[in-house]
């Protein structure tokens, strides 16, 4: 067994033995500073528009739904199943998919659809970052295939930052597949050094507060 | 040095423009570096690298319980865990894989592991394609190159490299602007990202109580590589483990900031294995290959261990002089720059290429821009008295030794060291300021070579010795 002998090699570097204990290990090293919410907004403004990416406070439901209907202009999009977007009223609007069931058919429409919209489920106010969780409710192709990304969030999910986001989910993948941290839109220097946005994953970001 | 590694050097310092594009490349970085990591914009930023250092000792000191946890927690949510010795056993379990699944076309995002075991090469033999989907390493992959960087992989190529590129291998009409050639690869790929059956990905961190596999990336490759065909397998170094989750705080701070600047990339993904009950995408089965390939080797030595300790940011490439200079094509693994300096002798041996620890000023910066602080320095002193040993075992180095013997003698005999400095003043008589040319029959075999490359002040009209009996003379 390759496992044994590569266990094997690596005790003997060690001089250890199977199963020997472990020296305990400091705290994780989490530091965070309590920021009021006006603040932790203003913050995240400033940081996703750095980056290159949107940032609406909506004033209602009802507003961030006008939002993204001016966003869509009509075109197609593909909304996860979060009930936020519905409540909303986003996923009643003309061209909007959502509820979805079947994997075939999600991945057909991300690969299509020029906009994917999204509920976030944290956002990290220092670096801009907008967090996914998945689950039953939120997927990972509708933040990833589609040109545009408009992730919605109610605005006492940002956090200060990772320090916050990783004291309240010390295991972020033990219950879902994938934990996402998104910090502006998908970007490359790869040719000269020249930034382009868009390369693989949607030049174009939103996060709209609700 | 070997004649190879002399003649890549000698071919990079005869084009300017290449090492023009290399030192304006990394400079940039360096600016970038320098902006993220000031008291304003990251205040614990030392304290941050002492934790980073401090995790990574504690991890490799125990790395096989970190790597039993990792294997267990993986296996929990439903993946598997595959140890590899060697690249030939990691290309056998994907060859098996790919039969299994009726597999042709692999997607990868980019892997320095993958890259050590010529994975792609060995896969093709096996009539598998795998198409790399970063878009530098996408390039460097149409050239047959290696990366030149670790983090821009195409750091030495232009547009207009790109363009003949594209058209050749691409079949598309000539296109000259970036951001034209970077959609061209965009859909490209994207067909590419639909169609395969397999992902393949390396890995920034292993997680080891979440079973997790982290990447960081800017472009999205590796999420869609991750996330779009059925089966998702992670090739990556034992040494990658990390013991928890909430450690990121400290490593994805460090990371992104060191290599680019960026406080986070535009990805980070911290994945768990194959889709969980309720999710409808990502991929149906998920598999993390852990490569020994000669890591626990270099476990063994409890002070070059820390090699291993390496987040790969490229920070020592861009303020390397050296590397700056040679660039990172004229070195001989895949691992460039300082720390190439210091894990390529230790994989392949100190003779592979024994001029690769000399390449060095020992200047320090590549240790001072450490995240995880590598020292690096005293790790390449380590491997030159390695090298010379090991050229002493093969019978090499005899002139050098008798030459160094004598010196030594003649240091431990006053009158000896007395009449050679006298006879040293004779022989250098009449040079001003400075000897930059020896002497008649000594400037011959290695004595002219090394005088070739240095100046070296002209004696004194008196000796400190002469000085010295004076000055007591005198007093007395």
């Amino acid at each position: 067994m390759s496992r044994e002998r590569v266990l094997g090699n690596v005790r003997r570097a060690l001089g250890r033995a199977p199963g020997q204990a472990v020296a305990p290990l400091p705290e994780p090293r989490l530091r965070i500073a309590p920021t009021p919410l006006g603040e932790r907004l203003r913050v995240m403004r400033t940081a996703i528009e750095r980056l290159g990416g949107k940032f609406y406070e909506a004033a209602s439901p009802q507003d961030a739904c006008r939002y993204v209907a001016e966003r869509l202009a009509g075109a197609e999009a593909v909304a996860s199943n979060a009930p936020l977007l519905a409540e909303c009223g986003i996923t009643a609007l003309p061209n909007v998919r959502a509820g979805w069931t079947d994997p075939a058919d999600l991945r057909e429409a991300c690969a299509r659809a020029p906009f994917g919209i999204t509920c976030a489920d944290f956002a990290l106010a220092d670096t801009g970052t907008v967090v996914l969780l998945t689950s039953r409710e939120e997927f990972r192709l509708p933040s990833l295939l589609p040109p545009c990304h408009l992730a919605v969030i109610p605005r006492e999910r940002i956090l200060s930052g990772l320090d916050e986001l990783l004291a309240r989910e010390p295991l972020p993948v033990e219950s879902r597949s994938a934990m996402v941290l998104i910090t502006g839109p998908s970007r490359t220097g790869d040719i000269e050094q020249i930034l382009v946005r868009g390369v693989h994953g949607p030049g174009e970001i939103h996060l709209i507060v609700v | 040095m070997s004649a190879i590694f002399d003649e890549k050097i000698r071919k990079v310092a005869a084009e300017p423009a290449l090492q023009r594009k290399v030192y304006a490349a990394t400079g940039r970085l360096m600016d970038h570096r320098r902006q993220a990591v000031t008291e304003a914009a990251l205040p614990d930023y030392q304290e941050l690298r002492a934790r980073a250092h401090e995790l990574k000792k504690h991890t490799l000191e125990h790395l096989d319980h970190y790597l039993e946890q990792f294997a267990a927690s993986v296996e929990r949510n439903g993946g598997q865990v595959i140890f590899c010795e060697t690249g030939d056993e990691v290309a056998d379990f994907l060859t098996g894989l790919s039969e299994r699944r009726g597999a042709r076309l692999l997607v990868k995002s980019k892997s320095m592991t993958s890259e050590e075991i010529d994975l792609n090469e060995r896969l093709e033999r096996r009539q598998l394609e795998a198409v790399e989907t970063d878009l530098g390493e996408f390039i460097v992959q149409m050239t047959g190159e290696r990366p030149y960087h670790i983090v821009a992989p195409a750091m030495h190529l232009s547009r207009h490299d790109v363009a003949d590129l594209f058209t050749a291998k691409l079949g598309v009409p000539r296109e000259e602007v970036i951001e034209a050639q970077t959609m061209i690869a965009r859909r490209v790929l994207r067909e590419k990202f639909l169609q395969a059956d397999i992902g393949i990905s390396g890995a920034n961190f292993l997680v080891a109580d979440s079973g997790a596999v982290v990447l960081v990336e800017n472009e999205g490759n590796a999420r869609l590589t991750t996330s779009a065909p059925p089966v998702h397998v992670a090739v990556a170094g034992i040494e990658k483990l990390i013991p928890r989750a909430q450690d990121l705080a400290v490593f994805l701070k460090l990371l992104g900031r060191s290599a680019t600047g960026q406080a986070l990339t535009s990805y980070t993904s911290i994945l768990s294995g194959p889709r969980r009950e309720g999710e409808l995408d990502g991929p149906e089965e998920f598999y993390v290959v852990l490569l020994d390939g000669g890591r626990s080797k270099l476990l063994a030595d409890a002070e070059k261990r820390q090699s291993l300790y390496c987040i790969r940011c490229g920070a020592c490439l861009n303020h390397c002089p050296v590397y700056r200079k040679i660039g990172g094509h004229s070195f001989p693994w895949v691992y460039s720059g300082p720390i190439g300096a210091i894990l390529t002798p230790q994989f392949q041996g100190p003779l592979h290429e024994p001029g690769l620890p000399f390449a060095s000023s020992l200047c320090g910066a590549c240790a001072e821009v450490c995240p995880v602080k590598i020292d690096i320095p005293k790790i390449l002193l380590e491997l030159r008295a390695e090298v010379k040993e090991a050229e002493t075992r093969a019978g090499a180095n005899r002139l050098e030794r008798l030459a160094f013997q004598m010196w030594a003698w003649a240091m431990t005999h006053p009158a000896v060291y007395e009449l050679g400095g006298v006879l040293a003043a004779a022989a250098l008589a009449g040079q001003e300021e400075y000897v930059r040319e020896l002497p008649g029959l000594v400037n011959a075999g290695p004595a002219k070579a090394w005088a070739s490359q240095r100046d070296v002040p002209a004696p004194a009209a008196q000796s400190f010795r002469d000085w010295w009996r004076q000055r007591r003379g005198g007093r007395a």
